[in-house]
């Protein structure tokens, strides 16, 4: 089999329009798919909002350091290996 | 009540509560506002039992009878992620209040929920208030509380608690709730099927040796989702059992996910009709903001600019007004005192004179500092810039460990440490806010400028500048050094993964503002009538006794004991005893030393005696010990209060007594070695 089930913990080896978080440019608007990481990682991000199949909007990422998104109305400044770890597929708008 | 009582709530003293209701909530909802709001100054603030946490408790009287609040720490969850929500959990479970009142923020109220959903999984009777619809309304979401009610069962109060509305109903609700439970009936959340089943088996392995007062029902859940405290608590209980609930969550490791995405469909389902959201996906006024604020360039240039004018704040108006009371309460204390007392011993003018009034009061003239850096923090951090300047500074607080959290303190501890360590308050984590309380008394704050400015140019002349910016850059150095030092030992380097929420900007509310100033002022007048009194009164003893001058004090007398480890740095006596005296007050390093080298009344006489005493190896050794030197009298009765801790305070007083005079010895050798 070619492709991958998208919840794949390995992010880039998921289906091909699953990216990480932090690689898609500010103002990009996309669904979570997968959360990879340890229990304590997934309990954190679950109780701030991210959970598969909620909408998030990218406000800040410059590339480097810390980024911005929008979950279910909180904004919520995320560490870079945080957001690595939060596999999305971006909606086309 | 007295002082005493006042600053050590004995147990036995506090009134037999009625009733104990619990403020639970996540951060940002307001929560401290209607704490303080119902309790006021009867409030007093200690650790949570073995904890880092702070506990707040507090009382209000309703109908005759007192009713004890106890203000939980803000946590997102009931998980074991952090200190805080254990300090929550192990409370609600535990002590089971009678009732827990829950705030929940009506701008954000899907995650807002996402604590009932787990507190509904406890024992527990709950009353939710609603709180922030005037933002939620300017958001164009509307809320029908009364649906709300409906659909959760539960009891559902609407607040805006920054304009004092619904705080006295939340509190009446939540008594209500307590004589007649039958107001909390609430529908629970239920897992997805599959794992309906998992759980069910679980629960059936362990139930029998679940520990009281745990909840079985809610110990399965939690090892379903995977919580390591649970997890390691019943592996201890089952022994040898452990292995048949093991193989299950081994088959089951993805159903935390899938437990927490049940919760919010819970949630939406509850929230459905009760509210009407705008269509989502708008840029609001708070992410506009945001471009300009988190910017890379524009929001280091922002934060700069508040920075700036928080200082100029400072010297315009703080500054003369510390010396106006300085003129007025303590000199002019002094000599009217000196007036009133001219038939009595001379010991108790003394003691008043130079004693009480010089301690107390010059930490009383702290109070106009104190006021407008409290003023500016309250008001940032209400308006909402706080966890922005946080963003922005949090790459170059990463060098040291610590979070952008921390750098708003240590930069205010330029000014004074004292509101430094008060202003740690706004970091979460209880360990990075113990090591920012640690590094900050090596901010070097206006008082050792002063002194630096005054004796830098009688030892080094024209090379003055060079000399205090090298000072201020060892400081700073130190300060680094030391952040990444207290970062291994006390986290053990550990990286705790970021995640902080941008609360929406808002106008500042002046209640809320003036209310916390207020409190924290209490505060600090209570310090100052307690243990600055009692630490002033006995250092001049010890400057007096039994002589009656400093050179045949006990003070001097230790100075002179001292006088062979003070060779080490090339110090006379004299200049330990001043390095001594500022404890009280960092300025008193000079007049001690005029008195001690017998300067003339003028100014200039003190660079005559003291220019030539000292080489200069040795005079730099004096002023980087000066500069590094333990934190004063008001500063380390601020960090035992803010630890709520003896061992972390002498720790401190300890640490920067070994910094200093390690630093101290290192440069005299060094520079006596290089023949300077």
């Amino acid at each position: 089999m070619l492709i991958k089930p998208h919840t794949s913990a390995i992010p880039g080896k998921a289906a091909s329009t699953d990216v990480p978080l932090s690689q898609l440019p500010p103002g990009t608007i996309c669904t979570v798919t997968a959360i990879s990481g340890g229990n304590e990682l997934v309990s954190r991000l679950a109780c701030m909002g991210f959970t598969p199949g909620i909408e998030v909007i990218l406000l800040q990422n410059i590339g480097r350091g810390l980024l911005i998104a929008r979950v279910r109305e909180t904004r919520l400044a995320l560490g870079r290996g945080e957001a690595e770890k939060i596999l999305v597929r971006p909606i086309n708008t | 009540m007295t002082l005493l009582t006042l600053a050590n709530p004995a147990a036995e003293l506090l009134p037999q509560p009625a009733l104990v209701i619990a403020l639970a909530g996540q951060p940002n909802v307001g929560k401290s506002t209607i704490f303080n709001d119902l309790t006021g100054e009867t409030q007093y603030v200690s650790n949570w039992p073995g904890k880092t946490s702070e506990q707040k408790i507090g009382f209000v009287h309703s109908h005759g009878s007192p009713i004890q609040l106890v203000d939980l720490p803000g946590t997102y969850s009931l998980s074991a992620n952090s200190a805080d929500e254990r300090v929550a959990r192990d409370y609600l479970i535990r002590q089971q209040p009678d009732v827990v009142a829950l705030i929940v923020n009506a701008t954000a109220l899907e995650r807002n929920l996402y604590l009932l959903a787990e507190l509904l999984a406890l024992p527990v009777k709950i009353v939710i208030g609603l709180n922030m619809l005037d933002s939620a309304a300017q958001q164009g979401i509307t809320i029908e509380p009364h649906v709300l009610e409906a659909a959760l069962g539960l009891p559902v109060v609407p607040m805006t608690a920054s304009k004092a509305q619904g705080v006295t109903a939340l509190l009446d609700a939540a008594i209500r709730l307590a004589q007649d439970p039958s107001a909390c009936e609430p529908t629970r959340p239920e897992i997805r099927a599959d794992h309906r089943s998992v759980l069910e088996q679980i629960q059936h392995l362990i139930s029998d040796h679940v520990p009281a007062p745990y909840p079985p029902s809610w110990a399965a859940l939690k090892l379903l989702e995977g919580d390591r405290e649970v997890t390691e608590l019943l592996q201890a209980h089952l022994g040898e059992q452990w292995e048949p609930v093991h193989a299950i969550l081994v088959q089951h490791d993805d159903a935390a996910l899938a437990i927490a995405s049940g919760r919010y469909e819970w949630i939406g389902r509850m929230l459905r009709v009760a509210v009407t959201q705008p269509r989502a996906g708008q840029l609001t006024l708070t992410d506009r903001i945001d471009r300009a604020a988190t910017h890379p360039i524009w929001g280091i240039l922002i934060l700069l600019g508040i920075l700036g004018l928080l200082f100029f704040l400072t010297y315009a108006l703080g500054t003369p007004l510390q010396t106006w009371l300085d003129v007025q309460l303590v000199q002019g204390g002094g000599a009217w005192a000196v007036a009133q007392l001219s038939t009595a011993p001379p010991w108790l003018t003394g003691l008043l004179v130079h004693g009480i009034i010089a301690g107390v009061g010059t930490v009383l003239t702290l109070l106009p500092i104190l006021l407008i850096f409290f003023a500016s923090l309250s008001f940032l951090e209400d308006v909402g810039y706080m966890a922005r300047a946080a963003y922005v500074m949090d790459r170059f607080m990463h060098l040291m460990g610590l979070h952008g959290k921390s750098f708003l303190p240590i930069f205010l501890g330029f000014g004074c440490n004292v509101p430094a360590v008060m202003g740690t308050r706004m970091i979460e984590s209880p360990k990075a806010r113990l090591t920012t309380i640690l590094i900050t008394p090596l901010v070097p704050c206006t008082a050792r400028l002063a002194v630096i400015a005054t004796l830098a140019p009688i030892f080094f002349g024209k090379q003055a500048l060079w000399v205090s910016w090298g000072l201020i850059a060892l400081n700073l150095v130190l300060l680094t050094g030391l952040g990444i030092g207290l970062h291994e030992g006390l986290m053990g380097g550990e990286h705790k993964a970021f995640i902080m929420e941008m609360p929406l900007y808002q106008i500042p509310r002046l209640r809320t503002i003036a209310r916390s100033l207020w409190l924290r002022l209490v505060d600090f007048m209570k310090m100052a009538g307690t243990i600055i009194l009692v630490v002033s009164v006995a250092l001049w003893a010890l400057s007096t006794f039994p002589g009656g001058s400093i050179q045949t004090s006990y003070l001097g007398m230790i100075g002179q004991k001292l006088e062979p480890f003070g060779r080490v740095m090339g110090l006379e006596w004299p200049m330990l005893v001043a390095l001594l005296a500022s404890f009280v007050r960092k300025e008193n390093t000079i007049p001690t030393l005029a008195v001690l080298y017998g300067a003339g009344a003028q100014g200039a006489g003190l660079a005559v005696v003291l220019g030539s005493r000292l080489t200069q190896p040795a005079a730099l050794a004096f002023l980087a010990v000066q500069m590094l030197f333990i934190p004063c009298l008001a500063t380390l009765a601020t960090i035992r209060q803010e630890t709520h801790s003896w061992r972390w305070t002498l720790f401190s007083l300890g640490l920067l007594l070994v910094i200093s005079l390690t630093a101290g010895v290192i440069i005299y050798q060094m520079g006596t070695l290089l023949g300077l």
